[in-house]
């Protein structure tokens, strides 16, 4: 019974593994930051992706796809989309494109430092460049929700300039992941 | 007998405690010309939980502006003779004196009365019916009285504040007296809760809530819990502040692209962009006489303070100096605007005299934020952070006293305080 139990487990967890990818470390789904802030959502359903498309192994999921990357960061005070990112965002204006049932809520952040509205604003800045971006590379914009959290989901809580440039970051999250 | 009184009033304390973590309170600072005055211990109000005088002296001390002195036990009451010489020798300028008298049903009535000890005279009193569950509402109401006839300014002692409590995944939209007691959550979430804003009358707070992984306006009732989003569009919804006349509420939203202010109906009706701009524009404040929306903009090319017309027009800006100034609240006399400046990477709160410009630093920071004035507009409270944790601090409107209020073990911020209770 307790094998069983523990298989059952072990398989929760590596369905959950699979859908928090990782980016230089940071967690990526929002559920998962340092603060713990996140934790049971209030509504909402759990964690898991939906499948697209039976049999095939979804890309959102696959480690080896570029959809699986999907935070996007920024330096201090700017929320120009730095070129590093660029062939990520390429690819996920693609998938947004191609695949009609796919929707996405881009959430901006902010680092802690100053006014919680005026980060809220500085957040919204980085999702509405995201947003932008995926457009002009092809994706509907109808099914693009660019929000902000500003600072209140940081995914480092240390007073460091390595940890402020981890929270001012941009995360695309899909349908059934938000 | 008396240790197994002792052990049932002891039940009921706990019993009775607040379900929400309580506020402690500690004083740092000290004003001048504090009015020295004598709170007498009421005769019979040792039937009561807590002392009444206990509540009164503790308001009182808090305010900054009278230094209480311990009496003792004196065998006065609100009728007895004055022997106005002894209490010159003890240096009181004020005294108070009463009586807490049984009433049929539980019920007490309590009755006082305030002495000018210099000049000899009373300066008047009140007769209050409570129950014992009232007993503290009505030692503020009597803190007021006193404050109100020695200062010349109408005392807070019976308001509000509302603050949010973080500990650990879980946020509180917390409501508490104005002392820190008495706290009572009016939202419970797993994700966070931010600017909250009292409606003028004090019966609904408007908040923004992100339930739904993305923020949302929200107004609550008060009394009977319900709440409603307001403001839900595509994109962030955020910044709730209400017109002095309580019918509108100014928010920001991207729904059309950027962060822009909007002003629509308190239930979310009749939206109407306030201003098109290609910058940030938030933390809308309406003025006192509601003319005017005082907000934040980075439109010259760094966050300062500006203000519109509420109907629309050219805006205008407030503050010139430093590269950082945001979250404006204007005073409940319209003179004053309170402020977060940022100055060598110290946040800090200034208060600036709208008709002169002069700008003082009255917050310690370096993490200030969130600044709110009480309705007397002699005080502000705000919050700050030492260590890593949030706390509240309470500052005299020219900087001198100071308070902390604090949550063990967890973060307090976002603090707004209430308005004035209705007149009874």
């Amino acid at each position: 019974m307790k094998k069983i139990l523990a298989a059952i487990a072990c398989a929760a967890l590596v369905a959950a593994c699979s859908t928090t990818p990782t980016d230089e470390g940071a967690a990526v789904e929002s559920r998962t930051p340092g603060t713990g802030a996140t934790g049971q959502a209030v509504p909402g359903g759990g964690v898991t992706g939906t499948p697209i498309g039976g049999g095939a192994v979804d890309p959102l999921k696959d480690p080896s796809s570029p959809l699986a990357k999907r935070s996007v960061y920024f330096d201090f005070d700017s929320d120009a989309i730095r070129a590093e990112f660029k062939p990520l965002l390429d690819a996920h204006a693609k998938y947004l494109r191609e695949t009609a049932a796919a929707k996405t809520l881009l959430q901006g952040h902010a680092d802690e430092r100053g006014s919680r509205e005026y980060n809220l604003a500085l957040g919204q800045r980085r999702a509405d460049a995201v947003r932008r971006y995926l457009v002009f590379a092809g994706a509907p914009e109808s099914r693009i929700e660019a929000v902000s959290l500003g600072e209140e989901k940081p995914v480092c809580t240390e007073k460091t300039e390595e940890c402020y440039a981890r929270n001012r970051r941009v995360d695309i999250l899909y349908q059934g992941e938000f | 007998m008396l240790h197994v009184l002792r052990a049932l009033a002891l039940a009921l304390v706990l019993a009775a405690g607040p379900a929400a973590a309580q506020l402690s309170i500690e004083i740092t600072g000290g004003g001048a010309n504090q009015i020295p005055i004598a709170v007498v211990p009421f005769a019979g109000e040792g039937a009561l939980a807590q002392p009444l005088t206990d509540v009164i002296d503790a308001d009182l001390r808090a305010s900054g502006r009278f230094r209480t002195l311990y009496t003792g036990p004196q065998n006065l009451n609100e009728a007895s003779p004055i022997d106005f010489a002894t209490w010159r020798g003890r240096n009181a300028d004020a005294l108070v004196v009463g009586g807490v008298y049984p009433l049929p049903n539980g019920r007490y009535e309590v009755r006082f009365r305030l002495y000018d000890v210099p000049k000899q005279v009373s300066l008047g009193g009140l007769a209050l019916a409570m129950s014992p569950q009232q007993a503290r509402a009505t030692a503020h109401r009597i803190a007021d009285f006193v404050y109100e006839k020695l200062t010349g300014d109408r005392g807070v002692f019976s308001t509000r504040i509302a603050y949010v409590v973080k500990s650990g995944p879980r946020y509180e939209l917390q409501i508490a007296d104005a002392d820190g007691q008495n706290p009572q959550a009016a939202l419970v979430s797993r994700e966070p809760i931010i600017s909250p804003a009292w409606s003028p009358d004090g019966n609904r707070i408007a908040y923004v809530s992100f339930e739904n992984k993305k923020p949302v306006v929200y107004v609550h009732n008060l009394a009977t819990g319900q709440r409603q989003a307001v403001a839900n569009f595509k994109g962030s919804n955020s910044a709730p502040a209400w017109s002095p006349d309580g019918r509108l509420l100014a928010v920001v939203l991207s729904r059309d692209g950027g962060t822009q202010i909007f002003v629509m109906n308190a239930d979310g009706s009749g939206v109407r962009r306030l201003m098109s701009t290609s910058a940030i524009d938030t933390e809308p404040q309406f003025s006192p006489d509601g003319q005017f929306v005082y907000f934040t903009s980075d439109r010259g090319g760094s966050p300062q303070i500006y203000r519109v017309p509420a109907a629309g027009g050219d805006a205008q800006r407030v503050t010139f100096e430093g590269t950082y100034n945001v979250s404006p609240r204007l005073s409940p006399d319209g003179r004053q605007l309170a402020f977060i400046r940022r100055d060598g990477g110290r946040f800090q709160l200034a208060v600036m005299d709208l008709a002169t410009r002069q700008t003082q630093v009255v917050g310690e920071g370096p993490r200030d934020e969130s600044p709110s004035f009480a309705p007397n507009g002699k005080t502000l409270i705000h919050a700050t952070e030492t260590n890593g944790r949030g706390f509240l601090a309470t500052t005299s409107s020219d900087g001198r006293v100071k308070q902390r209020l604090s949550v063990p073990a967890a973060d307090v911020r976002e603090p707004a305080w209430g308005p004035f209770p209705p007149a009874n």
